[in-house]
């Protein structure tokens, strides 16, 4: 390892990119996430990156098409509204099969909202958000360190399979300070570009990028490719944090920055004799099912904890299967769940159960 | 024997899908032999809109990217950051570039993006049977003004040679038509000088082509040259907006 700093979840993010060998950049304006900009303004022209302030998160976005059809590793970010306008291009991506990386900054909806943190958009980025049948690797870091190391990996997963991948985190690690060490050298993964639109040269076919098929047959033909590149992220980039699960009476699903304060309220409650452990998804898609499955006869039942009305929930309801009670405790708004409340959640289920 | 005409290099072998009379078909020829007359095919990369012309990238020979409706110019901007050195064009319609994308075109030609668009206006919209474009005439017919275009209710035509042309970044802007030999020759000569532009570096160059769409207008392919001459040419001026006399 190299480099320990203390930096702010945005800068990070910015500074993991370019540690990626992204050099171009596409954004608009929004709050909480606008430091990545600020960021990149000032990094970029020393070291040769492109970097437009679009004129809308559409543009943005479809200047991402464009740039990683032309081959480069480019990332683009925003915040709920803006990542809403995004959701036409993600789906050109998906068709197209490009790989591009996607920031949000996730505030809370619906509408204009509130600038504070929330997961809200969990619906929208696992579930699709965009039309058609597409997924796009979803990756959501809670800590600052984690925060850079899949940032950089977000890349090489695009690359990996061309696809969309998207960092979702809320303002509070956007916004927050912690150390972070940067290792001396990125390990960057070489992909085979010769798909790219880089002109002929006329020394080969022309290459296309495109998402309209109009012969049915052809269609299905992609959809059944990128269903079947779907089912190999599923087995082979899930990733998942399990804490305290062996043994536990109850187990909360959390994500991001609530997972923190559920491992606090995890000692909390040990104290009072309850065991409960927790499972962090990392990956929100490919959703870590097996790990669910694995813990699914837990002695009393399940909680998940969301900055939200209730979306993980579903899958890990899905997950389960029937198996055990799934409750749900969230706050919406840009209110955050005090250790107490989730507390309070824990001994109540604990005290059905029995 | 000596080969006086033939199909440009640029131009793949294959029949086009547009209609009958469809002057579509005459453009792509035109851009096919200005690549070719600038030997530029290896180094070029096109962008296809969302319109009638959404699959041209399987007649154009250079690398090609399809864009969604109206984003052509963001796409095209993407690509040309990252290959600088590369000839960029975008071809569009009058819904794509002049309603639906009207941000898109407007920023990218504002930035001077080193980019060529070919902008089609055939006063309606062809792919999605003949409804209103922001081009259509006062009083014309389409199946979304049965009664014909009225201001009142419907805005204007909007002229978008005037408005680009406006913009600081946009240093070659010119308006021409295909309505006859003649027009289709000067044509030709505005979309390479907007290609030489881009290739000088002098910034975004844009060529506002006045075209035919006779399955919607309802006219055979001859009526609907005369139509473009009587009723679009007067509204639309044909000729040099911007950058005339530019040094390429
Ligand atoms: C987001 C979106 N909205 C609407 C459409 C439907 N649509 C396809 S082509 C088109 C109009 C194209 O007209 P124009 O740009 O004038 O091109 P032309 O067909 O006349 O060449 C529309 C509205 C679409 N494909 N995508
Ligand atoms: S509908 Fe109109 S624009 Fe489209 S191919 Fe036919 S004539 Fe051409």
């Amino acid at each position: 390892m190299g480099e320990k700093l203390l930096m702010k979840g945005n800068e990070v993010i910015a500074e993991a990119a370019i540690r990626a060998g992204c050099r171009y950049y596409f954004g608009y304006p929004i709050t909480p996430q606008t430091e990545i900009m600020h960021y990149i303004a000032k990094k970029f022209p020393s070291i040769g990156g492109t970097f437009i302030q679009a004129e809308s998160e559409v543009a943005a976005i479809n200047m991402v098409y464009g740039a990683a059809a032309a081959g480069a590793r480019v990332m683009t970010s925003s915040s709920s509204p803006g990542i809403s306008l995004k959701q036409e291009g993600l789906s050109y991506i998906a068709g197209a099969e490009l790989p591009a990386v996607i920031v949000n900054i996730v505030r809370c909806g619906p509408g204009l909202g509130g600038i504070l943190p929330s997961q809200g958009d969990y619906f929208q980025a696992v579930k699709g958000g965009g039309h058609g049948d597409y997924k796009m690797v979803v990756l959501a870091p809670s800590s600052i360190q984690e925060l850079y190391e899949l940032t950089v990996e977000a890349f090489n997963i695009a690359d990996r399979y061309r696809i969309a991948v998207m960092i979702m985190g809320d303002g509070t690690l956007g916004q927050m300070m912690e150390t972070v060490e940067f290792r001396d050298r990125e390990e960057i993964e070489e992909a085979d570009k010769s798909w790219a639109v880089t002109g002929t040269r006329m020394e080969r076919e022309h290459n296309v990028i495109t998402s309209i098929y109009i012969d049915p047959e052809v269609l299905e033909d992609l959809n059944n490719r990128l269903q079947a590149k779907y089912r190999i992220i599923e087995q082979r980039e899930v990733r998942v944090e399990t804490y305290n699960c062996d043994g536990a009476d109850i187990i909360v699903s959390a994500f991001g920055t609530v997972a923190r304060i559920v491992k606090n309220v995890i000692r909390m409650a040990e104290k009072e004799g309850i065991r409960v452990g927790l499972i962090r998804p990392i990956t929100l898609w490919p959703f870590p099912t097996e790990t669910f499955r694995k813990y699914a006869e837990v002695p009393a039942a399940f909680l998940s904890v969301e900055l939200n009305a209730g979306q993980m929930v579903e899958d890990v309801r899905l997950a389960v299967n029937g198996k055990r009670e799934v409750y749900f405790y969230g706050r919406t708004g840009g209110m955050i769940p005090t250790q107490k409340e989730i507390l309070d959640k824990i001994r109540e289920i604990y005290k059905n159960s029995r | 024997m000596a080969i006086v005409f033939q199909r440009p290099h640029a131009l793949k072998e294959k029949p086009l899908h547009y209609c009958p009379g469809c002057t579509h078909g005459i453009v792509h020829r035109l851009v096919a032999e200005v690549i070719d007359e600038l030997g530029i095919e290896g180094i070029t990369i096109g962008v296809s809109p969302v319109g009638c012309a959404y699959n041209n990238y399987e007649y154009f020979e250079c690398d090609m990217v399809q864009a969604a409706h109206g984003r052509a110019p963001a796409v095209a901007t993407g690509i040309k950051r990252v290959h600088p050195d590369k000839v960029v064009f975008t071809y569009q319609g009058d819904g794509d570039l002049a309603a639906i994308g009207t941000a898109e075109i407007i920023h990218a030609a504002n930035r001077g993006e080193k980019i060529t668009t070919i902008f089609i206006n055939n006063a309606i919209y062809g792919m999605t049977s003949g409804q209103m474009a922001p081009t259509t005439l006062e009083g014309q017919v389409t199946t979304t003004t049965p009664f014909g275009r009225k201001p009142e209710l419907h805005g204007y035509p909007v002229r978008v040679c005037e408005m680009i042309s406006t913009l600081g970044g946009a240093v070659f802007v010119e308006r021409v038509s295909v309505c006859d030999i003649k027009n289709i020759n000067n044509t030709k000569r505005a979309i390479k000088k907007a290609f030489q532009v881009q290739m000088a570096g002098k910034g975004f160059s844009l060529v506002e082509v006045l075209s035919t769409c006779p399955t919607n207008w309802g006219l055979d392919p001859v009526e609907a040259l005369q139509w473009l001459k009587d009723n679009m040419e007067p509204f639309y001026r044909l000729g040099n907006f911007k950058g005339k006399d530019l040094e390429v």
